[in-house]
């Protein structure tokens, strides 16, 4: 129960100096002293290297993903037969893959499926588990039935569920999204259920209850704020994973259709070329490493800086 | 004995609801099972004939209970594809699957364990940097990529190691290991990245305790105090062990595709391709159940380390 109380502003400015988290709240509290909010907020950002380093990389990332059409220096779905399997030069900076194709192009326009896949899918399990995750901690009945079937989704790996759902669908960016949520729930919901369960016995919920407060306005007004910066840390993670998931499940031709210039596509393109042209697997794969690490850097920032106790539940 | 009995009883439900999810999982498709089965060259009469020997035709709850029927009589149903019983298709390609399972986790546990400990120990110090830099590194950057690095590296510039494929361990166990070495070594690092993490925090835990000052106190070695602080962490470690076995199965699929290795994984790679959903749906089963086992024989695990525990 002792991490969740972080997220409650009027008893946190106490809670010492190790908290950084509520350095700043304190300072929230009196917007007259600009100067010295601004000089915590310095201070604060220095002393979690790991977020900057993350947001920055993210960044890098998602400006070149959004600027596509400028940075690219070819069509990226232009094949040209007199010009396979080239290695990387001056006219195609990463190469050239087994039909010709500009690989720099490919992996600048590929980026936006990745970061796609992520923010959606980061949306849509956080959400979804959010629901599940409070009505198995506030309605009795549901619960067992819920963390029954998250106990289940969880036995199965993330990456096997996803394929086994893609095979019953068609493959488009939709079902995909699709296939690569339905694993990452549980996640969710067990992390929401354990935390709303402590919160539920807490006395400003308690109260809540005792004035006549219905329970959707205590779970919005009284419940969801504390869940804020836990959920936060996780949906990043989620957003790790779904980018490596989704390369692997185009990896392993049960992803993105094909013709989709994805870093996982491109990269199960180069499978066969791995001697003569290693170069089609090597850039789409740092670039996917890239924003991975940079979506893990931006968690890791996050938890340690929302709250250090977080760390061994994340 | 008796208890193991009750836990081993009490995993039943968990199984069910993944046997019911697995079963529906078909149903969630939008369109007509059979005619996704049979693909799009199939004629009508095709897959007609495909629902009716599928049993699709049949009421849910009849297919259902048919379905857990052959499940408890230990017949997993025959590929669509190669018309071959399920359970002779999975015996042929264990052995590969099994071995990787093995070896990696061996590998892990040698090398993440004393890596943790290691890193809290000198915790903050450049060692302890280099080690969360490389987990951090192995959470990020795709299995399939690290393992064709290291086919680029090790098997087509040295020429230490086969580029791909498997040898049985009833060719010898030198080129069995040798065909086993680089994927082992690439499904490890995750394995590895996950458990050193664990094992550092729960260190650093551990090692704030007042009976560690103790030992201290009176004059223990750096060693031994390591040691008796990692038995006092192991619950949470062996935890970590079991939950990431997850980690390792789904590893493997890809593993293998990356080594052109015929074992589950694979297998189960050409059957979402081929849409044979026998196949899936056990493999599906088989991994939830050995997550499942695993699992239990961690919890079981835990009285070695702490006799507190008594079941």
């Amino acid at each position: 129960m002792s991490n969740v109380a972080f997220a409650v502003s009027p008893s946190a400015p106490e809670a010492g100096r190790d908290e950084p988290h509520s350095d700043a709240c304190a300072s929230l509290e009196d917007l007259g002293e600009k100067h010295r909010l601004r000089a915590l907020k310095w201070r604060w950002l220095r002393k979690h290297p790991t977020l900057i380093v993350g947001v920055l990389v993210l960044a890098v990332v998602t400006l070149v993903s959004v600027g596509a059409p400028w940075i690219a220096t070819h069509d990226p779905q232009a094949i040209d037969p007199l010009a396979r399997l080239q290695a990387p030069s001056a006219e195609h900076f990463f190469g050239t893959d087994a039909m010709g194709r500009d690989v720099f192009s490919r992996a600048v326009w590929g980026g936006r499926v990745s970061l796609l896949v992520a923010l959606t899918v980061a949306v849509l399990a956080t959400g979804f588990g959010v629901l599940l995750g409070l009505v198995a901690s506030f309605v009795r009945w549901a619960d067992s039935l819920i963390m029954r079937v998250m106990d289940g989704l969880m036995a199965m790996p993330d990456i096997l569920l996803a394929i086994a759902l893609m095979a019953i669908t068609t493959a488009d960016l939709r079902t995909v999204v699709f296939a690569i949520t339905v694993p990452q729930i549980p996640r969710v919901v067990r992390l929401v259920r354990s935390l709303a369960l402590s919160l539920r016995e807490q006395l400003f919920v308690e109260a809540a209850h005792a004035v006549g407060t219905r329970l959707p306005s205590i779970l919005w007004r009284h419940v969801l704020p504390n869940l804020l910066a836990p959920l936060a840390v996780q949906a990043t993670f989620i957003a790790a994973a779904a980018v490596l998931v989704e390369a692997g499940l185009s990896f392993l031709g049960a992803g993105i259709p094909p013709q989709v210039a994805s870093w996982g596509n491109m990269m199960a393109d180069g499978r066969n070329f791995v001697v003569m042209a290693f170069h089609i697997i090597l850039y789409p794969g740092l670039l996917l490493a890239a924003t991975v690490l940079g979506i893990n850097l931006v968690g890791d920032g996050l938890r340690d800086a929302l709250d250090p106790r977080l760390a061994r539940q994340l | 004995m008796n208890y193991v009995l009750r836990r081993l009883v009490a995993t039943l439900p968990v199984m069910g609801v993944v046997a019911v999810i697995v079963f529906f999982l078909i149903h969630l498709s939008p369109g007509d099972p059979a005619a996704l089965i049979a693909g799009d060259t199939a004629s009508e009469g095709d897959v007609a004939r495909l629902r009716a020997s599928l049993g699709l035709d049949q009421p849910l709850w009849t297919q259902f209970s048919l379905w857990i029927g052959s499940l408890a009589r230990g017949d997993l149903g025959t590929s669509i594809f190669t018309r071959v019983p399920v359970t002779e298709l999975l015996a042929q390609r264990l052995e590969p699957t099994l071995s990787i399972a093995v070896i990696t986790t061996v590998l892990s546990l040698v090398v993440s364990i004393p890596l943790g400990v290691l890193a809290a120990h000198r915790v903050g110090t450049w060692i302890d940097r280099l080690v969360m830099l490389f987990a951090v590194l192995a959470f990020s950057i795709p299995g399939f990529l690290v393992g064709y690095l290291l086919i680029y590296g090790f098997a087509i510039e040295a020429q230490w190691l086969p580029v791909q494929g498997f040898v049985g361990l009833s060719e010898g166990v030198w080129p069995w290991l040798r065909s086993l070495i680089l994927p082992c070594v690439n499904l490890a690092l995750v394995y590895i990245a996950l458990l050193t993490r664990m094992t550092r925090a729960t260190l650093l835990e551990v090692l704030h305790e007042d009976y560690i000052r103790t030992a201290r106190a009176k004059g223990l070695g750096v060693l031994p105090v390591l040691l008796h602080a990692l038995r006092n962490a192991a619950v949470p470690i062996a935890t970590t062990v079991g939950t990431g076995i997850a980690l390792l199965i789904g590893g493997v699929v890809v593993t293998e595709t990356v080594f052109a290795i015929p074992g589950i994984g694979r297998l189960v790679v050409d059957a979402v391709q081929r849409h044979d959903y026998p196949v899936i749906q056990s493999v599906l089963l088989l991994s939830a159940a050995a997550y499942v086992l695993i699992n239990l024989m961690v919890d079981l695990s835990y009285r070695l380390f702490d006799p507190r525990i008594r079941y």
